[in-house]
């Protein structure tokens, strides 16, 4: 601690040279590309749209931006009501009939780059409300980004699904939990389903994944 | 603030019509409102709604009796456990069924906390809309306190499912009481300080003091029920006047307003949350002990222990979840006092398993009628205004 | 709610003034229904809202109920309340199936009026009178009378494995 103020000091003296200087420099610059240092600005600080629809609006986007599950910590706390100033839409409740064309047209309206999350069972597959009203899950009529399962999920899983969502938009989305674990390979097929009886391209590979675990 | 009349009449207006919503930061969901303007005056106002209709009623006619009680509590999505009462209640006196004592503490007590939250939600809601945005902040924090309660009771924070046809589906567990009984004693502390936050804030003052009065007689007739009914001075109360329940055996005073305006429904819903909090507070005292639901084996589920020992409970069990019980013919129309008005519900039975026809009268559909007339020759900020204490949750309106 | 003798009483002075209104009555589970011609139902209304005695003045909730496969099929159900008495009676009137109309109450219980609006969406009865008889809850555009029992509820099957190859 003494050593690095001892150096500091130096530096503004500018007395550090060769050596040192540069030290002091790797030590505080980092270098990256453009790319990862766009996505990075823009998964954290994404402006949500305030769209609520349903009963998952009492939990986002109200409930994520008061004080005990706190969007701002993510840099999200700026909701914006107006789709030209937005990136993100929180589809948060079931989608009906009427209110579809809405949406899609919110959506248009908003600049890229933009995503869409589909929060909660309603809105990511109609939920248990397979009728005539009840668009069936909003990825028929618009790309969503990240589904959040739960009815309604609760604040905090409507956090991690951001969590993965700006992953995503950092650039390296979260692929799922076999590639974290290192699980490729291991997928069963249900007797009789249409992906039973494997190609024999598929098999190999299969195996040979298979072999790579075991090694 | 300057009144309509004092117009100038030499400048020419026209009528202007503009659309506000469905997607819009201060309708309280997808309300869509069609608004004639003269300048900021407001000549005639046509709400339009519909836009999450979701088709509960119909769903409800293919599912078994069990099976409705999720769906129907998803219409008013605010006031969950009293469309399940309501539903519940139906069914129970079209079966003959009696509920036992302490299922009915229990389910006022749980009514009670489910009035308070959307008394809170409302508050938290309007106050962002008039612009005293820390509101939000302290009622939902209240808010909170009370979702932790329904999970720990139940499971969940939103939709719980907790009222089943004879009772409860689950006593209350341990420590339950504990956390409820520091709620209670906390809860009129917090009601203070909204008051104090809003009470003499002159702004909100002028902003709902004398706007959107609409006479008594005038809501009577569009069928207004619920706080606004009482603001404008009528004592009407389902909780006193049809005894359901455990209202009867608890002792609380019903708030009244005098002028009807916004002012006074704000009023109105604060001091129902402190009598809320009493008659919580009674009906916690008096709980009985006992079974939390009904003993009859043919509408409801024996309890787990009993199907590893006894044949009949298994089949029971069986037939209740495959099938569903049945039904004997006829209809029953039930109704309680939810936070926004008079709760009804309508089933006609028809002899089978699933319910022919289940319709609820929802008292935000029909509140949202006197919108028009609060609303007319006012401001368009009085409006809007006008719109967060009529406090509409359209879950309930476009079921 | 009135018990079964007011019911039938009542029955009775509205069979006085207007005869021919009242088809049947019924009490069933502590609830009081009349039928009543539809021809005559604001006469039936107007007399139980403004007759000292009976004065039913808040009008609690207007729907229709689909009574498949029993006939009449559509019935239109008044329920009135007496706010000074604490009581409820349930007023029915029964549709044809063909043309199910009715005249509108919106001028004696102005209530009535997105109720009726709701009937009309749902179950395609025509209320006489009304002053806006258009689509509520549906798009404007919709066609179909969703809560008729005979209309499908919609919706997508849920996909399974061994589904699956039924969807694409």
């Amino acid at each position: 601690m003494r050593s690095r103020q001892l150096r500091s000091r130096d530096m503004l003296r500018g007395d550090l040279e060769g050596e040192d200087l540069e030290r002091f420099v790797e030590e505080r610059v980092v270098m990256t590309n453009f790319d990862k240092m766009l996505g990075w600005a823009r998964a954290n600080s994404m402006f949500p749209l305030t769209f609520g629809l349903a009963c998952c609006a009492i939990e986002a986007p109200i409930s994520i931006v008061t004080a005990r599950y706190d969007l701002a910590r993510f840099g999200a706390e700026a909701l914006r009501a107006s789709p030209r100033q937005a990136d993100m839409i929180i589809l948060s409740g079931r989608v009906s009939i009427k209110m579809a064309p809405v949406v899609r047209r919110l959506y248009d309206q908003m600049l890229e780059p933009k995503w869409a999350m589909a929060m909660g069972a309603c809105s990511s597959s109609a939920g248990m409300f397979s009728n005539y009203a009840v668009v069936q899950g909003a990825d028929k009529f618009m790309p969503v980004d990240i589904y959040v399962p739960g009815c309604p999920p609760r604040p905090e899983a409507v956090l991690y699904g951001f969590n993965k969502l700006q992953r995503k938009v950092m650039g390296s989305p979260d692929q799922g939990w076999r590639r974290r674990y290192n699980a490729e390979g291991t997928e069963e097929w249900a007797r009789g389903g249409p992906r039973s009886e494997p190609s024999p391209e598929a098999a190999e590979a299969y195996e040979a994944a298979r072999a790579s675990i075991r090694a | 603030m300057a009144s309509p009349e004092t117009q100038t009449p030499e400048t020419t207006s026209e009528v202007m019509t503009i659309n506000i919503g469905p997607h819009h930061p201060a309708t309280h969901g997808v309300l869509r409102l069609v608004v004639d303007l003269e300048g900021e005056l407001v000549r005639d106002l046509k709400p339009v709604v519909g836009y999450v209709h979701t088709g509960i009623e119909k769903s409800c006619e293919s599912q078994s009796y069990w099976k409705v009680i999720p769906f129907v509590e998803r219409m008013d999505y605010v006031s969950y456990f009293f469309q399940m009462e309501a539903f519940c209640g139906a069914v129970e006196r079209l079966v003959d069924l009696e509920i036992p004592p302490r299922a009915r503490y229990l389910r006022t007590i749980f009514l009670e906390l489910n009035r308070i939250h959307s008394h809170l939600v409302w508050l938290g809601t309007t106050g962002l809309d008039l612009g005293a945005i820390s509101m939000l902040w302290y009622c939902f924090r209240e808010r909170d306190k009370i979702l932790d309660l329904f999970e720990m009771a139940t499971g969940q924070r939103m939709h719980t499912r907790y009222f089943q046809v004879g009772g409860v589906i689950e006593d209350i567990p341990l420590g339950f009481e504990a956390k409820l009984r520091e709620f209670i004693a906390d809860m009129p502390v917090r009601i203070g300080q909204y008051e104090d936050l809003l009470d003499r804030n002159e702004i909100f003052l002028s902003r709902t003091k004398g706007v959107g009065i609409v006479s008594r007689e005038r809501l009577l007739e569009l069928g207004v029920t619920g706080p606004l009914l009482r603001a404008a001075g009528e004592p009407w109360d389902l909780r006193k006047a049809f005894d359901y329940l455990a209202y009867p055996e608890v002792d609380f005073k019903v708030p009244v307003g005098t002028v009807g305006d916004n002012y006074d429904r704000y009023r109105v819903r604060l001091a129902e949350m402190v009598e809320s909090v009493r008659i919580i507070e009674q009906a916690l005292d008096g709980l009985p002990e006992g079974p939390y639901i009904a003993d009859d084996r043919k509408y409801v589920l024996p309890p787990r222990s009993e199907l590893s020992t006894s044949m009949e409970s298994l089949i029971h069990h069986f037939k209740l979840v495959t099938e569903g019980y049945r039904v004997e013919a006829g209809e029953v129309y039930y109704s309680i006092e939810g936070p926004r008005g008079e709760l009804g519900c309508f089933v006609l039975a028809d002899g089978s398993s699933k319910p022919a026809r289940v319709h609820y009268r929802d008292p935000s559909f029909v509140n949202l009628q006197a919108f028009r007339d609060m609303s007319v020759d006012g401001y368009v900020a009085d409006m809007i205004a006008s719109l967060g204490m009529l406090d509409p949750i359209l879950g309930g309106v476009d079921r | 709610m009135p018990d079964a003798p007011g019911l039938e009483l009542i029955r009775g002075e509205i069979e006085m003034d207007h005869p021919g209104a009242v088809l049947d009555s019924s009490f069933d589970r502590g609830q009081a229904a009349l039928v009543v011609a539809p021809e005559h139902i604001l006469a039936a209304l107007t007399w139980l809202r403004d007759s000292p005695g009976h004065e039913y003045r808040f009008l609690s909730s207007l729907h229709a109920v689909d009574y498949l496969p029993a006939e009449p099929r559509f019935v239109v159900h008044y329920e009135l309340l007496n706010r000074d008495r604490v009581e409820r009676l349930r007023v029915k009137a029964p549709l044809d199936e063909q043309e199910p109309e009715i005249d509108s109450c919106v001028d004696l219980f102005p209530t009535a009026n997105f109720q009726e609006r709701e009937a009309y969406d749902f179950f395609g009865i025509v209320f006489r009178g009304h002053p806006e008889l258009t689509r509520i809850l549906l798009p404007d555009d919709y066609v179909g009378w969703p809560l008729r029992r005979d209309f499908p509820i919609g919706g997508e099957p849920v996909k399974f494995t061994y589904n699956e190859r039924n969807y694409g």
